[in-house]
């Protein structure tokens, strides 16, 4: 702010203080003038990025907030049965069940049943995650609970003999702590068990590491296919005079224009079994009719139509920072003894770079969080991490669980951001 | 659009003498041939009766939106088509609303409701409409006359029988059916299926034929999965592949070995916005007559009793008498299993965790 080459003028005494600072001609100090000016100016822009600022507070960040809490915060079963909560919170977990829990389960159930017939089942269906058969226990107890008289451990016994099984009673634990690392766990094929240590999930039942790294893979691999389709369509974009090069830039922004649901079905046609690609590998006799290639409907398919759809995402970037780099340079770099390669790879790709960059940060972003194409083209081994997602919030309703695979996917994004940011620098970043 | 409404509502209330105001409610199926045979079938005499007008919307399957909507207090449907799994969660979830059954209309003998519907359709919060099934069809035009699939094993037969197969997205039916290939009796399937075992067992049928499977979960899709050549087999719903057959004169074949039959139901989400008109359009369309009417577009069975001896021939060929297509024709039901929904109600988190990882893995 300060010009430090700046000499005050020493002779006009009156215009700085005691200490030698300047003064403004009102006589307030010049520093505390300028910083009111300041201020003013900045809570006008301040207004103005106002409305902005508050729609995506309340459209944006507070919902991912909220959705990031139900991840961690689950008082379904605290909240419906409160005694319960309580008497399971002394209990050790390895221990035979005391009557004390089954009494307070009894007048839980009985309470809960009072206030809406739904509550009951909803703890059931809180409970079955943690161990299957919980939501039919919990409708037969409640039915027959009015009717016990203590001792209540030998009534719970006779209503169901899964009461004698501890899983029951270590999984109510479970689902009893209103802050639980349960779903995160989940989220990583962990369990979390009632003495509060994680275990492995059975073997059979593990699938979101190795979706996430899949996923991130498919990502990288789309990312990379992008790079080497694209660049060279950029490159003869900026070459080619301008009125071929607009027309060649209508075609590649046509498939961007139009809808993404049409794009995905177009390649359905295209790569069926009886589609287009294959008939034409019969007609001309790659290979036969009875073998035609599974393009489609698995991992292969999802890459092909990632690839295209977010293939613009790539060019325009590199379009737009080559079209920025002189021509001279290279020239310069020729007249000075440069062979075309080195001039090329020397000079001109270097300048690329924060185009190449820009690009691939784009296309890996939009690709690891990508839904609706996995979901249309990807069969059973080409589905990545958000369609389970939306698995979990459309289909099990276990949003809890939908939040914490998002809460990761979300940490994953941010983490490679800043890893860019470390190896290439974010400022380097250009968008076009 | 407001006028067309007032000006059908006027005439509603002239024509019948009805007392209803104009209402319009959203009704939500599964799209298709399934929410045409309901437009037909229900809809359109349900408005022509009332004055009222219908908004016909599609979805999936599942509670999610009902949930959704329920829980964010901005209910917009007015009446939703459930399978029985979702309609006894969502009751016992309090998704949707009780429903007194003493609105439904006796039959035209005066056999009570109660006892006119067939034993799986009377709920605390759902009434059922029609009796689906899910079973396996194949494209006839592949297969010579002495070759052809006949029994659940054929399907899971891919030595003799190569070629991919359509299986639903989901582990329901698709265990049992496993299962059943792999020898079970119909009536054990879901004691098998209760034991570790017997789940292992129905995987391990399963992962048999993984590698030739196309996953479907729309039910419009088998259909065009077969008629693409995509697919040499494929489950499917009976009505869909039967609408295939009949109205677009597709050459599949039904094999109702190993069937799993359910019921679908009418159910009224927690506060929608036009419950009176909900349930007035749920006792119309379940009377005993639109039920039998709606078997001449979709091979659907109806759920009342009384509707049977009246179900007729297909709406545009008077010769296809409907009777033999129905899940529950005497030739078709042989080894026929009704969906477990207490089995899948507690087993279904477990499960679908461990189809989901078996799919990825």
């Amino acid at each position: 702010m300060t010009d430090a080459s700046y000499q005050p003028d020493t002779t006009r005494g009156s215009l700085t203080d005691a200490s030698g600072a300047l003064l403004a001609a009102d006589g307030t100090p010049l520093k505390k003038k300028l910083r009111q000016a300041l201020a003013v100016s900045r809570r006008r822009a301040f207004l103005l990025v106002a409305p902005l600022l508050l729609f995506i507070l309340a459209s944006f960040a507070i919902p991912i907030l909220l959705l990031l809490v139900q991840g961690v915060k689950d008082n379904t079963f605290s909240s419906i049965m409160p005694e319960t909560t309580s008497v399971l919170r002394e209990w050790d977990s390895n221990s035979e069940p005391t009557e004390e829990m089954a009494a307070a389960v009894v007048m839980d159930l009985i309470n809960a049943k009072k206030i809406s017939r739904s509550l009951p089942t909803k703890v059931g269906t809180r409970v079955n995650r943690e161990v299957s058969g919980a939501i039919s226990l919990f409708k037969k107890t409640t039915r027959k609970a009015p009717k016990m008289k203590a001792p209540f451990l030998a009534e719970l016994h006779k209503a169901d003999k899964k009461w004698k099984d501890p899983a029951y009673w270590k999984a109510m634990k479970i689902a009893s702590k209103t802050i639980t690392p349960a779903y995160y766990a989940a989220a990583v094929d962990k369990k979390y068990l009632a003495d509060g240590s994680f275990a492995d999930q059975p073997e059979d039942r593990q699938i979101y590491v190795s979706l996430f790294v899949k996923t991130i893979l498919v990502s990288g691999g789309v990312m990379l296919a992008c790079v080497l389709l694209g660049f060279p369509v950029a490159y003869l974009l900026s070459h080619l005079p301008s009125r071929q090069a607009n027309l060649l830039m209508i075609l590649v922004l046509l498939p961007f224009w139009t809808s993404l649901l049409v794009r995905t079905t177009a390649w359905i046609a295209m790569l069926q079994s009886a589609g287009v690609l294959n008939d034409i590998f019969v007609w001309i006799g790659i290979t036969s009719d009875d073998q035609r290639f599974s393009l489609i409907y698995n991992m292969t398919g999802t890459i092909i139509a990632m690839t295209h759809i977010l293939l613009p995402f790539m060019i325009l970037p590199i379009y737009s920072v080559m079209k920025a780099i002189p021509p001279s340079h290279v020239r310069a770099a020729k007249s000075l003894g440069a062979t075309n390669w080195t001039a090329f790879w020397r000079v001109y790709f270097p300048a690329t770079i924060p185009g190449i960059g820009a690009g691939g940060l784009l296309v890996f972003i939009l690709a690891i969080g990508y839904y609706i194409t996995p979901a249309l083209v990807g069969g059973q081994d080409g589905q990545l991490i958000s369609n389970f997602i939306a698995y979990h919030m459309q289909k099990s309703l276990n949003w809890s669980l939908a939040a914490a695979l998002g809460g990761i996917l979300l940490v994953l994004v941010l983490i490679l951001y800043w890893l860019y940011d470390k190896i290439v620098g974010i400022d380097n970043m250009k968008l076009g | 659009m407001k006028r067309a409404i007032l000006l059908a509502a006027a005439s509603g209330i002239a024509l019948t003498g009805s007392a209803y105001a104009a209402d319009t409610i959203t009704v939500v199926s599964w799209g298709g041939a399934y929410t045409k045979s309901q437009v037909e079938a229900y809809h359109k005499p349900w408005m022509a009766k009332t004055g009222n007008k219908i908004v016909s919307e599609d979805y999936n399957g599942g509670l999610a939106e009902v949930k959704a909507q329920v829980e964010a207090g901005n209910v917009t449907w007015d009446i939703v088509d459930v399978e029985l799994s979702d309609a006894i969660r969502g009751c016992d979830e309090g998704l949707l609303e009780e429903i007194d059954h003493s609105v439904l209309p006796d039959a035209p003998d005066g056999t009570p409701a109660t006892e006119d519907f067939i034993g799986l359709a009377l709920h605390d919060c759902a009434v059922a409409n029609i009796v689906w099934s899910t079973i396996y069809a194949y494209d006839g035009s592949k297969y010579n006359a002495f070759e052809r699939p006949r029994s659940m094993a054929d399907f899971f037969n891919t030595k003799k029988f190569p070629g991919k197969r359509g299986l639903r997205k989901s582990p329901k039916a698709n265990l049992e059916m496993a299962l059943v290939a792999d020898g079970v009796a119909a009536a054990d399937v879901y004691d098998v299926l209760s034991t570790s075992e017997g789940v292992d067992r129905a995987f391990a049928k399963l992962d048999s034929i993984k590698d030739d499977v196309v996953w479907w979960e729309a039910g419009a899709q088998p259909p065009q999965l077969l008629a693409d050549g995509e697919v040499k087999m494929t489950t499917a719903y009976n009505g869909r592949i039967f609408n295939a057959m009949a109205s677009e004169g597709k050459p599949f074949e039904i094999v109702w070995d190993g069937q799993v039959f359910d019921v679908d139901l009418w159910a009224i989400p927690k506060g929608a916005p036009n419950k009176k008109a909900a349930l007035d359009f749920l006792a119309f369309s379940t009377d005993t007559q639109r039920l039998a009417d709606q078997a001449a577009w979709i091979s659907y069975g109806p759920a009342r009793k009384s509707s049977a001896p009246l179900v007729g021939a297909y709406n545009s060929d008077p010769d296809l008498a409907m009777g033999p297509h129905m899940p529950t024709a005497p030739g078709n039901f042989m080894n026929a299993i009704a969906n477990g929904f207490e089995f899948w109600a507690d087993n279904q988190d477990e499960l679908n965790e461990r189809f989901n990882a078996w799919l990825a893995s």
